[in-house]
């Protein structure tokens, strides 16, 4: 089945979120939308299947014009959807979610999930999805969760799948079978359509490539297109995507972690006997998969961990034990893994956010009384220091972009004088402009001599920064390997797979 | 140059809560009419239902702004300022409420839903009339020191819930509905002990607080209001410096807005919630010393009335600012006054006030419903404290 767009327009008050977008996807295609957060794709995607109404524009579907107001009527004209956030209920079971909307009643009322059971168990081993239509979907993992979405697609016979950033939440290998799944969908005769800024991504898998930018349709490209090429047409200007390493002098070990277990509030080991250390210049990655007691690890370097044994010493110094302000104070820049909910006070303002950790000092405050003029003022700098694009630094932060507000987080963090720079997922769900700009500053930071404990779930990234990576599988480090290591083989070990 | 964090109160933030008020009027109309005998006789004939219900709605209002605002039956040949007395009257009420609304405002700012300001405020008024009543001290100190005694109070009834809080996650809204109760028959148990018994009396009823220990009157014996207002008023001024402008501030808005935010980067959350309701309860404890010190001069077991309740509604309807909970709780202690005023003087009894109150709080929680009323699109909807509750 073809899909077709015609002039696509719709705005948000000022912003021009869809400019006269054209798209054709043909029977049998997986067509990648490729564009930075923000681009528009998702308000696209949202209006083909109903849940936004376009300004002005035409939907066609095997050369048919289509009315489509909403899902109901995407649905009956063969287009599904898979959101990036998945509309499931978590005490439901798969069969039970599967129904839902279109339940059938047996004898009494009771609810009859027989046809259904069959069907999904049709779907699932036609495509090898391994699902089981009475599992708990709270009991699934992210990856499979994502196939029972595409089998509730595939079973209300949609020939058009609309994929929304479905890799963002999945694992290494997760993606890689959905990538599979993908391929084996196209070959049986659906069209897909795949949104993503992942360029790897797109490269394994497209067919044809739309790219988006601010609204508009700037250009198409073909798979075999560099991934250099595809990030300058998504950014509209040259990107450096793999910031250059360069040569750097290593010294003398910063941070030294011995047998570290962290448990949790009922004593089990979420962390067990954990040792790496990390010297001057140099930047050690902790990879693996999420879930892996990467996180506790990087709570536990400025004590947000509260059941913690083993040493953690910064300069000789022992960590744990210390308030977090006075590991922060004690030299340790703490970029946490979620930044919406640990790194920023939304409802605050920018301003105010630059001084969480500051606030009480000088020349933020003499005494109990603080300067509201000098936290302003010091705002602007740091403003310009970072590049952080804002209308006024007495906005809520909340009003920020993702990339400006991990720009927020790091002017904060890199404002004291630091020895040691901790980031965990420095750019989950960054755009290409905002990665760059963290990487840069990042490795700035290991230029100057200072020792960068990163972690991150990314292949790419950890290749793309790291001078030794550690990886990290069910709470202990599996192997330290150089930087050297290939995709492939780091994969690999982050599934807990040991070479022999 | 801009400030920080506090923005112009612009006449778009009063949008809402004005509307509120004046749906709110509007509906106890309707009560004040269905209820009034005289109106439902006239049943049956329209005009004449209409006519009367018009009379009743009239006096009754005109009733609450003679007990409330200005009543110019009340001026003599020798002063006609008297006429303005019933402001006097207002202010009164408004004091110790405005010190309450306060209390629970700062709380809330720091993400606690202090439900506590009537325990904080009894143990403050028993401080207070107790210094007031039983210590002679000279004029002045006496009042300084009945008045410390009451913040003091006050702030450890209010800093023990901070401490369960912050020690044992003991939720805030739980402990401090039991303490009330443990602070009003702490009360009833004092007042049937020597020391607080008034001679020549059984009745639960404490002495007088003495002269010397009393709030001085502002415009002499023919009004009652004293410096009460002017303590509240200063607290507002008060609160504000503190949220808006100390690092003491900065921290109870950093752990109200994102607690883990807040950790993460260095701010001891304990600390900061026993120091909030530390302050929280010295202001409710401040609230029972100008009411025992200012109007009561002694304690019953209804000493405390529904201040520390009222408190929660005021602070509501102010959005939790100072100057919020400052005009909130005048138009309160204004409905208060009023009604009085209004149940003697006509058929409509002093509920009806409460229905109004009820109902302004009621039409804040749901923005959509005065929106929809006015056909207004574009008002920004200020009333999500009041909607979110205390899990916002």
């Amino acid at each position: 089945m073809s899909l077709e767009l015609r002039q696509i327009t719709k705005s948000f008050g000022a912003l021009l979120a869809n400019d006269s977008i054209d798209l054709r996807v043909e029977t049998g295609e997986i067509h990648a939308i490729l564009g930075e957060n923000g681009a528009g794709k998702s308000t696209l995607m949202n209006i083909v299947y109903g849940l936004v109404a376009a300004d002005s524009g035409e939907i066609f579907v095997d050369d048919v014009k289509k009315e489509i107001k909403e899902p109901s009527d995407a649905l009956a004209s063969g287009i599904g959807m898979v959101h990036q956030h998945f509309m499931l209920v978590p005490v439901f079971t798969v069969a039970e979610n599967i129904v839902l909307g279109h339940e059938k009643s047996g004898f009494a009322g009771r609810l009859d999930l027989d046809e259904a059971r069959a069907r999904i168990k049709e779907v699932s081993d036609q495509f090898n999805f391994d699902v089981n239509p009475d599992d708990l979907i709270e009991n699934l993992p992210v990856g499979v969760q994502q196939r029972v979405e595409i089998i509730r697609a595939l079973i209300y016979e949609a020939k058009v799948l609309i994929l929304d950033e479905p890799t963002a939440v999945l694992t290494p290998q997760e993606t890689d079978d959905l990538l599979k799944i993908m391929k084996e969908l196209k070959a049986q005769g659906t069209s897909i359509i795949f949104i993503t800024h992942k360029l790897r991504e797109v490269k394994a898998v497209a067919d044809r490539i739309t790219i988006i930018r601010r609204g508009k349709v700037v250009g198409t490209a073909s798979p075999d297109a560099s991934q250099n090429e595809l990030a300058s047409l998504m950014v509209g200007r040259e990107v450096e995507l793999a910031p250059d390493k360069g040569t750097h002098a290593i010294g003398a070990p910063i941070l030294i972690v011995k047998d570290l277990t962290i448990r949790d509030a009922v004593g089990r080991a979420l962390v067990s006997n954990v040792n790496f250390e990390v010297k001057a210049g140099e930047v050690l990655a902790i990879a693996g998969v999420q879930g892996n007691g990467q996180s506790e690890v990087a709570r536990a370097m400025v004590n947000l961990e509260a059941h913690v044994e083993g040493s953690i010493a910064l300069n000789g110094t022992e960590v744990i034990g210390k308030s977090v302000r006075e590991s922060l104070h004690a030299g340790i820049a703490f970029i946490p893994e979620s930044r919406e909910l640990d790194g920023l006070i939304g409802s605050m303002s920018i301003a105010e956010n630059l001084i969480l950790d500051l606030h009480d000092l000088p020349p933020y405050a003499k005494g109990i009384q603080m300067s509201p003029s000098t936290v302003v003022s010091e705002a602007e700098k740091r403003k310009d220091e970072f590049d952080i694009r804002l209308q006024s630094v007495s906005d809520p932060v909340s009003s920020l972009s993702g990339g400006n507000k991990q720009k927020v987080v790091l002017a904060r963090e890199l404002s004291r004088p630091v020895n040691l720079l901790v980031a965990s997922q420095p750019t989950r769900g960054l755009d290409v402009g905002s990665i760059e700009f963290v990487h840069k500053r990042i490795l700035e930071e290991r230029d100057a001599g200072r020792a960068v404990l990163l972690f991150s779930t990314e292949l790419d990234e950890v290749l793309a920064l790291a001078d030794r990576i550690a990886v990290m599988y069910r709470g202990a480090i599996l192997a330290i390997v150089p930087s050297g290591v290939t995709a492939q083989e780091l994969g690999l070990l982050m599934a807990g797979v040991v070479h022999a | 140059m801009r400030k920080l964090s506090i923005k112009r109160p612009s006449l778009r933030a009063l949008t809402l809560p004005g509307l509120a008020f004046l749906l709110a009027m509007f509906f106890g109309a309707l009560l004040i009419a269905f209820s009034d005998s005289k109106v439902l006789k006239n049943i049956g004939h329209p005009i004449a239902f209409i006519k009367a219900a018009g009379v009743a709605v009239w006096q009754s209002y005109l009733a609450l702004f003679q007990g409330s605002i200005y009543n110019p039956n009340l001026a003599t040949p020798h002063d006609s300022l008297l006429s303005w007395g019933p402001i006097s009257e207002t202010l009164v009420t408004a004091a110790p409420l405005m010190l309450a609304g306060l209390s629970v405002a700062l709380a809330f700012r720091a993400g606690l839903f202090n439900i506590g300001a009537q325990g904080q405020f009894i143990f403050g008024s028993i401080a207070a009339s107790y210094v007031g009543f039983h210590f002679h001290l000279p004029i002045g100190l006496h009042i300084i020191v009945a008045v410390v005694a009451a913040i003091l109070a006050g702030s450890i009834w209010g800093g023990l819930v901070g401490l369960l809080k912050a020690r044992t996650g003991a939720h805030e809204v739980i402990v401090t509905i039991m303490l009330n109760y443990v602070a009003l028959y702490f009360l009833m148990y004092l007042l049937s002990t020597t020391p607080f018994l008034r001679p020549g009396r059984r009745d639960p009823i404490s002495p007088d607080v003495l002269q010397s220990a009393r709030m001085p009157l502002l415009l002499g014996s023919n009004y009652r209001i004293n410096l009460g207002i002017f303590v509240a008023l200063a607290a507002a001024v008060f609160v504000w410096w503190l949220l808006s402008r100390s690092t003491w501030g900065f921290r109870f808005r950093a752990v109200g807005a994102n607690s883990a935010a807040a950790k993460t980067a260095g701010i001891s959350v304990p600390f900061v919630m026993t120091a909030v309701m530390a302050i929280s309860g010295a202001l409710a404890g401040l609230g029972g010393a100008v009411h025992v010190l200012g109007s009561d001069f002694s304690l019953t077991s209804g000493t405390a009335g529904n201040f520390g309740f009222d408190a929660i509604t005021v602070a509501l309807l102010g959005r939790a600012k100072p100057m919020g909970v400052v005009f909130a709780s005048i138009l309160f202690g204004a409905l208060r006054a009023g009604g009085g005023t209004m149940q003697a003087n006509t058929d409509t009894p002093i509920d009806i006030v409460l229905v109004i109150q009820a109902l302004v709080v009621l039409f804040i929680a749901a923005p959509s419903v005065v929106k929809w009323v006015f056909r207004l699109k574009n008002l920004k909807t200020t009333g999500e404290l009041a909607a979110k509750g205390w899990n916002g």
